[in-house]
């Protein structure tokens, strides 16, 4: 818990930084950095089960699976003003192909919805089915990152 | 008289710099493995399969967005920006006329290990034989039978887009004089998973192509080696992985290399995550041999 707790300060901390400087739509990244930063949570509690490295409790894993896809499923589409990529914004990792022609963003983003939901519908149900349910959760972060964030960590 | 003698002069000169000119280009011609370097070499299909996804082939050479088995069609195309020019990765597809599929197991131990074409020319530093310069032949005569495995693209390679005087091929042989070197970076005494960790990392997997910075000309500071620095394209940083910076534990490392997750479950991006495609169809041995080599590297701040 203690580590759930400074992840979510350290979070806080970072964006309340970010918040001070004087860079354009600081509100909007800050927003969607944060938003990004409750899925991490949320995926930290159900990753530490199947990674083994924490007890499987179905309530836990439930709780989080929920609110997973309370996040997944947001509107976000105010928090994407056009100019406020990577290459405008040095705060920003969002690369600038998620604004060009022929960008699927959108579709990436109903893909993680759709990987949530099957994992809400299997967090409970033990820690097979939690397994299984969470790496197409992780492949879609991973697919939407692929074409649309800055590498860099 | 005193013209005759200038001109005598310049004319010596002119002499001298084309013999100088002659010799370096002599010295740093495209040179290939002696011809009886494979003998007695057996293919293994099998064991060349682990040695395309350690070698990252797919990550550059196939399409960006491959996923599942279009990651085997080889057709080129990426693009890779840099100070010196765009980089277009070509077709490596079985392809006999777009592709390699005439190639013999020489012709790819000649680009591997030497950075030398078929045709004797020599291949930009951004194909990282650098790296691959440490892979044992057997490693790349396997790799070879499994290239013949995967399917023909007949799409032409496109050209690099590099403009004079990095557009003078027979320029890169000074280049190889002055940085190709296949000794390991790390020395000393290792175990049997750190040595299978530093044949992953310094090898097959060229690790260092990007986490190690580059001097003014492309080469790698060894001294600085896998501690990070800037992007090609200049928009960004390649991390620091030493132990210096990166204070992950090897299950970390390794799962990283595995589902693209960090410790703080946020997940590879770019060109990383194209990398962890290819790093996820190891053997999970191989993935904790990658992390034990990491924990030993030198650590920079």
């Amino acid at each position: 818990m203690n580590k759930v707790l400074l992840a979510v300060l350290t979070a806080a901390a970072m964006s309340a930084g970010a918040a001070q400087a004087d860079e354009p739509f600081a509100m909007q990244i800050d927003a969607r950095q944060g938003i990004m930063d409750y899925r991490a949570l949320q995926m930290g509690v159900m990753g530490a089960m199947v990674k083994g490295e924490a007890e499987y409790n179905a309530e836990a894993a439930q709780k989080a699976a929920d609110a997973l896809l309370a996040a997944a499923a947001l509107d976000m589409s105010m928090l994407w003003p056009a100019g406020s990529d990577s290459d405008a914004v040095m705060e920003s990792a969002a690369l600038p192909a998620i604004w060009a022609d022929g960008s699927d963003v959108g579709s990436k983003a109903m893909a993680l919805v759709e990987a949530a939901t099957a994992l809400q519908g299997a967090a409970g149900g033990g820690i097979d089915a939690l397994k299984a349910a969470f790496g197409p959760v992780g492949a879609a972060c991973g697919s939407c990152h692929k074409a649309y964030r800055k590498s860099d960590g | 008289m005193c013209v005759s003698v200038l001109k005598r002069i310049a004319l010596s000169l002119m002499l001298a710099g084309a013999i100088g000119a002659a010799i370096i280009l002599y010295v740093t011609r495209p040179q290939g493995l002696p011809d009886d370097a494979l003998d007695g070499l057996v293919a293994d299909a099998a064991r060349g399969e682990v040695v395309f996804w350690a070698g990252g082939c797919a990550a550059c050479h196939a399409a960006a967005d491959a996923t599942g088995e279009q990651k085997l069609v080889l057709g080129g195309g990426q693009r890779f920006p840099s100070p010196f020019g765009t980089f277009v990765a070509p077709n490596i597809s079985n392809d006999p006329d777009a592709g390699i599929g005439r190639w013999s197991a020489m012709d790819l131990a000649n680009a591997m290990t030497r950075g030398v074409s078929p045709e004797g020319a020599h291949y930009y530093p951004v194909f990282p034989f650098g790296s691959y310069a440490r892979s044992t032949l057997q490693d790349i005569v396997d790799l070879r039978a499994f290239l013949a495995t995967v399917p023909a693209d007949s799409k032409p390679s496109a050209p690099h887009e590099v403009g004079f005087p990095f557009n003078i091929r027979l320029g890169l042989g000074l280049w190889k004089m002055l940085y190709l070197d296949s000794d390991w970076v790390l020395t000393g005494n290792l175990t049997p998973e750190e040595s299978r960790g530093r044949y992953l990392v310094e090898a097959l997997a060229h690790c260092g192509e990007c986490h190690t910075p580059r001097d003014a000309f492309g080469g790698l500071r060894r001294n600085r080696w896998l501690a990070g620095g800037p992007t090609p394209d200049g928009k960004g940083n390649f991390p620091n992985i030493t132990p210096g910076k990166l204070d992950w534990s090897e299950a970390d490392v390794a799962e990283y290399l595995n589902s693209g997750f960090t410790p703080e479950y946020d997940s590879a991006g770019g060109h990383m995550a194209l990398v962890v495609e290819n790093t996820a169809r190891l053997p999970a041995e191989d993935r904790m041999a990658i992390a034990a080599y990491l924990k030993r590297v030198p650590p920079i701040e």
